[in-house]
C-alpha cells in the first residue's frame, strides 16, 4: 500500500437525506467513521512548506494532527489541535475552510483539497466520546481578568488566560454562555451541546461564567477595574444592531431581523414542541442577504413549515459571501436562490400583515471598493413575490452600550471599537477583538482576535507586576 | 437564581414581586427595565422596573398575567427562585430640571408611572397624576400615588371608582383650564398614549411616552423592538423606552404589538381555561 491515498476527491461527508433532514433540526453533517477518517488523512502529502496552516487564522499544526489521525493516533491528534484552537469541535464545523486551510491546500490544485474541516471535527468529536480526564487546572498567578462576551473571541481569550493560571470571569448578557454560537447558528449545523461542552472544559480549566450581565448597563468598565480588582478587561461584544433595508413596510408584522428569527429558534428553543417563546411560522418565506446568516434563517424556516423559502440576494452566486457547503446544503434542502434581485417593497394588508415583496431585477456593473461587481437597478423590472414573511439577514452595525458607557473608549465612525493588532483599545488594560472591532465576520476570525487579545493581556499584566 | 423575597396579589390579574438581584437593585433607575425568564424552559419577559432597593438587593416588578409566560411566573411563591433576571436595561426616563410634572398612567402602566411620580416627588417637583383602570377592580397602588401627588385624579372606564371616563378627560379639562406643564409623562396601554400625546400637542407641552413591544434581549441584538420615531426606525431597548410621544407611530405599534396574539391566545388556553375570557 503506498503511503498516500492519491484519490483526487475527498471522502464525501455523510449527512442526513436533504428532503428528511428539511424537516428536522438535527445535524446535517453526521462526520467520518475512524476508517474514512484515516483514508481521507492519507491525503495528506505533509508538504514542507505547509500553505494550510498559514491559512488557519489560529495556525493549527494540520499536517501534524493529520499525520496521528492516519496512524489512528486520535487523541494525540486532537491533542495538536488543542494546542493552538479552544474550539475545535466548533471550528470543524463554521469555519469558511475553503478560503483558509483547504484553499491553500496543495491537493487542490490538481482536485479537491483534503477535508481538513472534516478531519478536524473527528479528531474534536473522538476527543469529546473517548476523554475520560478533567483537564489539568494550572496553578493560580494571582491575576484577575475579565471578559465581556461569550462568544468565540470571549471563550478563546477566556481559554488562554485560564491556561496561564488567571483567575478569568466571563460575563454574559443573554442566561446562556456561547454568544452567537447559541443564540445564531442553529442546532443543525452546530449541535448546542457542543458548544456546551466547550464551556464546560472551560469551566474545568477554573473560568468562572456569570450570565444575566450586561456589561456597560450592571456594571461599567470602570467598575470591573476599579471596584472589582480585574487588572485587564477583553471585550468580546459581537455584533449588534441588525440593519433593515429602509424599504416602505420594513416594520410590519412578519418582517424580522435574521438575529430575532434565529434566536428565537436557537437560543429560545422555539422550534421544540411546547416552548413558551412563540415564533412565525410562515408558509411562504422570503430572506434577504447571501451568508451564513442568511442561509441559517432560510434552513430554519423550511424546518419549521414553510412550503416555499427564498434567498434573495442583490448579486450572482459567485459573490454569495456564505461558505460554499452552506449554499449547497441549502440548495439540497429546496431553498430558492431569486439572485440579482433586490427587493424595494414590502407589501402589507390593511392590517399590517406582509402579503409580497416587491423586487427589483439587478445586474452587475464595475467593481466597487469591495472588489465585487457592483450590483445595479434594471429599471422597470420590478415584479412582486408572492410571500408571507420576510428576515432581513444584512448584516449587523456594532452594538452601542459600551461605548455609551465607558468615557474614552474610541470607536470608529459607524461605531466598531478602535483596536490595534494586539487587541490594545483607547484605555489602559482594555482590549477588543471578534466583530465588535471588524464588524460582522467569522468564528474563526473572532477567535484568532481573542487569541491574540490573551497574549497581549498577559504581557500587560506581567509588565505591571 | 434569583429569589422571590415577597409576592403580593395587587388585584386579581396584577402581581407585585419583589426579587433579590444586587447588582441590578444598585443600578435600577425610573424608567429601565429587567429582562426576566421564570424557569429553564420560560420566555424572556421585559418588565418595567417598578421599585428597587439598594440595601436589600431587591428589585421591585409588577406584572399582568397575560400569557402563558406571566402565568408561569404567577405560579411561583415567595422563597422560590427564578432562573433569570437581567438588567437595568434601556435609559433612565429623564427628569432633570422638570419643575411641574403631569404623569399620566393607566392599567398595569401605573406600577412603571409610580416610580417616575416618587422621583420626581422627591426632587421637589410638583406632580400631578392622573391614573385611569377598567373598574374599581383593577385599582392598583392608589395610596402610593396619593403619597407622592401634589394633585390627584382616579379615573374608571365604568364610574365605578373616582370620575367615569379616560384619562385624557381631565388632562383636557386641567390644559382648556390654562394649567401648563413642564412635561407630561404617559405609561400605558398604546392606544391611551396615543390621545394623551394627541390631546398636549395642541397646548405644545413637551411629552414622552414610555414603550413596551415586543423583544427578546434587550441590548440591541435582535431589532424586534422597532418603532418608528418622527419617521424614522427606533430601537426601544437601546434608544427607548421613553420617546417624545408627539412622534410615536402608534398605530403601527399597535399592529406590531399583535405579532404573537394568536400564539399567546392558545398558551393561555393551555395553562388555564379560566382566562380564555378574563385577560384582554
Amino acid at each position: 500500500m503506498s503511503k498516500f491515498n492519491m484519490d483526487p476527491k475527498k471522502h464525501p461527508m455523510p449527512s442526513q437525506d436533504p428532503l428528511v433532514r428539511n424537516k428536522n433540526f438535527k445535524e446535517v453533517a453526521l462526520g467520518y467513521d475512524e476508517e474514512t477518517a484515516v483514508e481521507e488523512a492519507r491525503r495528506c502529502l505533509n508538504c514542507k512548506n505547509k500553505p494550510c496552516v498559514a491559512g488557519c487564522p489560529v495556525n493549527v499544526a494540520i499536517p501534524e494532527f493529520i499525520a496521528l489521525v492516519a496512524e489512528r493516533k486520535f487523541e494525540e491528534a486532537y491533542q495538536v489541535i488543542a494546542r493552538t484552537s479552544s474550539l475545535p469541535a466548533v471550528c470543524g464545523r463554521v469555519c469558511p475552510q475553503e478560503t483558509q486551510c483547504e484553499g491553500k491546500c496543495t491537493r487542490g490544485i490538481k482536485g479537491e483539497p483534503v477535508g481538513i474541516g472534516r478531519l478536524e471535527r473527528f479528531a474534536a468529536d473522538w476527543h469529546n466520546s473517548h476523554a475520560t480526564e478533567a483537564p489539568i487546572k494550572p496553578a493560580p498567578n494571582g491575576h484577575k481578568v475579565a471578559i465581556v462576551g461569550s462568544g468565540p473571541a470571549g471563550l478563546t481569550c477566556a481559554g488562554d488566560l485560564a491556561k496561564l493560571g488567571y483567575d478569568v470571569t466571563v460575563f454574559e448578557a443573554l442566561h446562556l454562555a456561547g454568544g452567537v454560537l447559541v443564540y445564531g447558528i442553529p442546532e443543525f449545523r452546530l449541535p448546542k451541546a457542543i458548544v456546551e461542552k466547550e464551556v464546560d472544559n472551560l469551566k474545568a480549566l477554573g473560568v468562572k461564567v456569570m450570565t444575566d450581565m450586561v456589561i456597560g448597563k450592571v456594571l461599567t468598565i470602570d467598575e470591573l477595574k476599579e471596584e472589582f480588582g480585574f487588572e485587564a478587561v477583553f471585550l468580546g461584544t459581537g455584533a449588534g444592531l441588525p440593519r433593515f433595508m429602509n424599504i416602505p413596510g420594513e416594520n410590519a408584522k412578519g418582517v424580522f431581523s435574521a438575529n430575532e428569527y434565529l434566536t428565537r429558534s436557537n437560543l429560545m428553543k422555539a422550534y421544540e414542541e411546547g416552548s413558551e417563546t412563540p415564533i412565525f411560522h410562515a408558509k411562504k418565506v422570503a430572506v434577504v442577504g447571501g451568508g451564513n446568516v442568511a442561509m441559517d434563517a432560510a434552513r430554519s424556516a423550511k424546518r419549521l413549515g414553510a412550503d416555499v423559502v427564498y434567498i434573495v440576494y442583490r448579486r450572482s452566486e459567485a459573490e454569495l459571501p456564505a461558505r460554499r457547503e452552506e449554499v449547497e446544503h441549502a440548495k439540497e434542502e429546496e431553498i430558492v436562490f431569486k439572485l440579482l434581485t433586490n427587493p424595494v417593497e414590502v407589501l402589507t394588508d390593511s392590517d399590517d400583515n406582509v402579503v409580497g415583496l416587491r423586487c427589483i431585477e439587478m445586474e452587475l456593473g464595475e467593481p466597487d471598493a469591495s472588489g465585487r461587481r457592483r450590483p445595479i437597478e434594471k429599471k422597470g423590472s420590478e415584479f412582486d413575490m408572492d410571500v408571507d414573511c420576510v428576515i432581513m439577514a444584512l448584516g449587523t452595525s456594532p452594538n452601542p452600550l459600551l461605548k455609551k458607557t465607558t468615557k474614552g473608549l474610541d470607536t470608529k465612525p459607524r461605531g466598531e471599537i478602535v483596536a490595534d493588532e494586539n487587541g490594545k483599545t483607547s484605555l489602559e488594560g482594555v482590549y477588543a477583538g471578534g466583530d465588535a472591532v471588524t464588524g460582522a465576520a467569522t468564528v474563526i476570525l473572532a477567535m484568532g482576535a481573542g487569541k491574540t487579545a490573551a497574549k497581549a493581556m498577559d504581557e500587560y499584566i506581567r509588565s505591571k507586576s | 437564581m434569583y429569589r422571590i423575597l415577597k409576592k403580593r396579589s395587587l388585584n386579581p390579574t396584577v402581581t407585585l414581586m419583589e426579587i433579590e438581584a444586587p447588582f441590578v437593585a444598585r443600578k435600577a433607575r425610573a424608567g429601565q427595565f429587567i429582562i426576566l425568564r421564570a424557569d429553564e424552559r420560560g420566555e424572556r419577559i421585559p418588565l418595567t422596573v417598578a421599585g428597587c432597593n439598594k440595601e436589600t438587593g431587591a428589585v421591585t416588578i409588577i406584572f399582568q398575567i397575560v400569557g402563558g409566560a406571566t402565568m408561569t411566573l404567577n405560579a411561583l411563591n415567595e422563597g422560590e427562585c427564578i432562573a433569570d433576571f437581567v438588567g437595568p436595561l434601556g435609559n433612565p426616563t429623564e427628569v432633570e430640571g422638570i419643575k411641574k410634572a403631569c404623569v399620566v398612567g393607566g392599567g398595569v402602566g401605573c406600577a412603571i408611572a409610580l416610580p417616575v411620580v416618587r422621583e420626581l416627588h422627591e426632587m421637589g417637583c410638583e406632580v400631578t397624576s392622573i391614573v385611569g383602570f377598567r373598574n374599581k377592580d383593577l385599582v392598583i397602588l392608589e395610596d402610593e400615588f396619593r403619597a407622592a401627588s401634589d394633585k390627584f385624579v382616579m379615573m374608571t372606564d365604568d364610574g365605578s371608582y373616582g370620575e367615569k371616563g379616560n384619562v385624557t378627560v381631565p388632562l383636557k379639562r386641567m390644559l382648556e383650564a390654562g394649567e401648563t406643564f413642564d412635561r407630561v409623562i404617559t405609561i400605558g396601554p398604546l392606544v391611551m398614549m396615543k390621545f394623551v400625546a394627541l390631546a398636549t400637542k395642541e397646548y405644545n407641552i413637551p411629552t414622552v411616552a414610555s414603550m413596551n413591544p415586543i423583544m427578546i434581549d434587550g441590548t440591541g441584538m435582535c431589532g424586534g423592538c422597532r418603532l418608528t420615531v418622527g419617521g424614522e426606525t427606533k430601537f426601544a431597548c437601546v434608544d427607548g423606552p421613553d420617546f417624545d410621544a408627539h412622534l410615536i407611530d402608534y398605530d403601527e405599534a399597535m399592529k406590531r404589538a399583535r405579532t404573537y396574539a394568536e400564539f399567546e391566545a392558545k398558551a393561555r388556553e393551555k395553562h388555564c381555561n379560566l382566562y380564555k375570557k378574563e385577560v384582554k
